[in-house]
């Protein structure tokens, strides 16, 4: 049965037979610490690439936590922003993101209903998707160079508030153009063909039908584009934001759209290397408000995002 | 009740008027304006794009046929002479913050990819659904993290590590930028790389286990050939990030004019990357608040803008292009 040098069949069939793919040899055995050698290996790539990320943060997150409390985020800065809190800055960020989230989520929404329900797949689509890919790829210092030359300059708006946030608005279309797409590519064509084939024309099958069936997953998208635009710096240093601004406390209206505004992530470079003299827990505090706020908001993100997977129905 | 075909759309329609399901012209009509706003939209970038491109060229190009100046194209890429306010004798050589930007991306790039890459792998093959959807999650949140951060901890962790591990005198150097940048590129190219790796069909690992070989020699001997172009890819747009950073740099390279390959008497530089340098992203956001509107400094800093822009526009499109290329390949 056992021809000399061929592998052995079946269970025991082959016992003795050193070729057999069933007998725990030499060979075998290196294969096998092989095997777990790699493993141990990638693992540790892993934990050494995520390992002095978590020792950084929490590093940053222990030292500035002592500072924060209701007080610290509600007082405005105070003495050359050496003491006081973060209020005009932390306010500053929502009015950005909030203007800036009113620009952009309905074009980039609608945008990505153009290029996965309208578009036809020609060269013209073809630009646009090359074009919302290089509008993802452009650096942010180049973003703010174009805020200040067509927002600040050419539409005469001067630096404020509106400016900045159209800035972060065509910055982060993007985000939601992208995400919107997955949504909507999601839904089963099916859907769209049987409620054409009942006569609905194509806005009303997008409006009853394809919205209602991904407005998860568009919202999701429109949840990282806030965090994102709620983190950025550059753009919005030339064309908006100042370093230092005094508001009314506990007034949301402190602000006005035509007005300079300051922001958290502005705030922290000023706090972090323009001012001298401030307490050594100040930045930290900063930091880990931003950080604390960014992936707060991710988290969301990822918590509907899970939520929703668990309960498609198709 | 009789019905007749209509000939262009190939509908049914009753052949008595009265019996047509009708809309309003209002409604018609409103239905019809949204979808020109859905088209307005679905133009956008590309108007965005050309706007930046634009609104660039307009303050940044007027600089290259004015003048009496003292900017010159060859000197603008030549020179290592950044001295854009001097009162006598203004210099704009960028050759010394080309050098600083390839320097610290490099090095970055040199730290992160193995990194990347092997992470990408354990993600893909190693572990089961329940840590790779962890790991997934931490990498997306670790994304998120704004340049601003990174900058300040490269200003506050790691700048004092740098001196007290390397015992160097200054620890705001191309080491630090560099190890900041690989940290923020890292998550982007894991999950492109992993993107890469899942691309490859399964039929692939199947092939090369029932050959009998261990899951290491799988993946270097089929996965990573097999994915190569796609990590390319992902290693091409974690360059594009590096390249475009802004924040993270200026806050932790020095931002001293500097070419840190030569020492001062000439010769080759071995301890390089403990030098501090500038970066080109980094001078345009130090120098832009201060100069006037339509100065020659003001408009070279444009023109510095529209290089970035080239630079970023070809890794993009190049890693575009790879990736495409393996789409129609699979």
């Amino acid at each position: 049965m056992n021809a000399p040098g061929r592998p052995a069949v079946g269970p025991g069939a082959g016992a003795g037979v050193t070729t057999s793919p069933f007998v725990v040899n030499d060979r075998v055995r290196r294969k096998m610490r092989q095997e777990k050698t790699a493993q141990v290996v990638f693992g540790l790539m892993v934990v050494l690439m995520l390992l002095p990320l978590f020792a950084i943060l929490s590093f940053l997150v222990i030292k500035g936590a002592p500072m924060i409390s209701w007080e610290f985020l509600v007082t405005n800065p105070k003495s050359g922003m050496r003491e006081g809190g973060i209020w005009s800055a932390l306010l500053g960020t929502i009015w950005l993101v909030v203007v800036s989230l009113a620009v952009s989520a309905p074009i980039g929404v609608l945008a990505a209903v153009y290029l996965n329900e309208y578009a036809r797949d020609n060269w013209f689509t073809r630009m646009v998707n090359l074009a919302v890919l290089n509008l993802a790829g452009v650096p942010s210092i180049v973003h703010a160079l174009f805020g200040l030359g067509a927002f600040v300059l050419f539409f005469n708006m001067g630096r404020c508030v509106l400016a900045a946030a159209l800035t972060l608005a065509v910055m982060t279309m993007p985000v939601v153009i992208t995400s919107t797409r997955e949504a909507l590519g999601a839904v089963p064509m099916s859907f769209r063909e049987a409620c054409w084939n009942v006569g609905a024309t194509r806005w009303q099958t997008i409006r009853r039908i394809v919205l209602p069936n991904s407005i998860s997953g568009i919202l999701t998208g429109v949840i990282l584009e806030i965090s994102r635009k709620a983190g950025e710096t550059v753009p919005i240093m030339f064309t908006g934001a100042v370093f230092y601004r005094n508001i009314a406390e506990g007034d949301v209206f402190a602000y006005s759209l035509r007005e300079q505004v300051m922001a958290l992530s502005m705030h922290l470079y000023t706090v972090a290397t323009q001012v001298t003299g401030v307490p050594e827990a100040l930045p930290f505090a900063v930091a880990t408000v931003l950080i604390a706020a960014i992936i707060g908001i991710n988290s969301t993100a990822i918590v509907f995002r899970i939520w929703l997977r668990n309960r498609k129905k198709w | 009740m009789e019905w007749r075909v209509r000939l262009r759309t190939g509908r049914m329609l009753p052949k008595d008027e009265k019996m047509r399901a009708k809309r309003s012209i209002w409604k018609v009509a409103v239905e019809k304006g949204i979808e020109v706003v859905i088209h307005l939209c679905g133009i956008s970038a590309i108007v965005f794009v050309f706007g930046i491109l634009f609104f660039l060229a307009r303050e940044g190009l007027p600089l290259l046929w004015k003048e009496d100046t003292t900017f010159s194209i060859s000197k603008f890429f030549g020179s290592t002479e950044w001295y854009p306010t001097s009162m006598a004798n203004k210099r704009y050589g960028i050759f010394a913050l080309i050098v600083g930007s390839a320097s610290v991306v490099t090095l970055a790039m040199v730290i992160a990819v193995p990194f990347a890459i092997g992470a990408a792998v354990f993600v893909s093959e190693f572990c089961g659904p329940k840590i790779k959807e962890t790991l997934k999650v931490i990498i997306e949140l670790l994304a998120a993290i704004p340049s601003i951060v990174w900058g300040f901890i490269g200003l506050t962790v790691i700048s004092p590590l740098v001196i007290k591990v390397f015992h160097v005198p200054v620890g705001l150097n191309v080491f630090n930028a560099a190890f900041i940048l690989a940290l923020m590129a890292m998550p982007i190219m894991v999950s492109i790389g992993e993107d890469a790796l899942k691309a490859v069909p399964d039929g692939f690992r199947e092939a090369a286990v029932a050959l009998g070989a261990t899951r290491w020699q799988m993946i270097h001997r089929v996965l990573l050939p097999a994915a190569k172009n796609g990590l390319l890819a992902a290693v091409l747009l974690g360059v594009g990030r590096a390249v475009g950073e802004t924040m993270a740099v200026l806050m932790a390279t020095g931002h001293a004019i500097n070419i840190p390959f030569v020492t001062s008497d000439g010769e080759f530089n071995w301890l390089w990357m403990f030098e501090s340098v500038r970066t080109l992203t980094a001078t345009i956001a130090a120098e832009l608040g201060e100069t006037g509107q339509g100065s020659d400094h003001y408009r070279v800093l444009f023109l510095l803008g529209i290089l970035l822009l080239s630079i970023t526009f070809i890794i993009n499109f190049t890693a575009d292009v790879i990736v495409k290329g393996i789409r129609k390949q699979i």
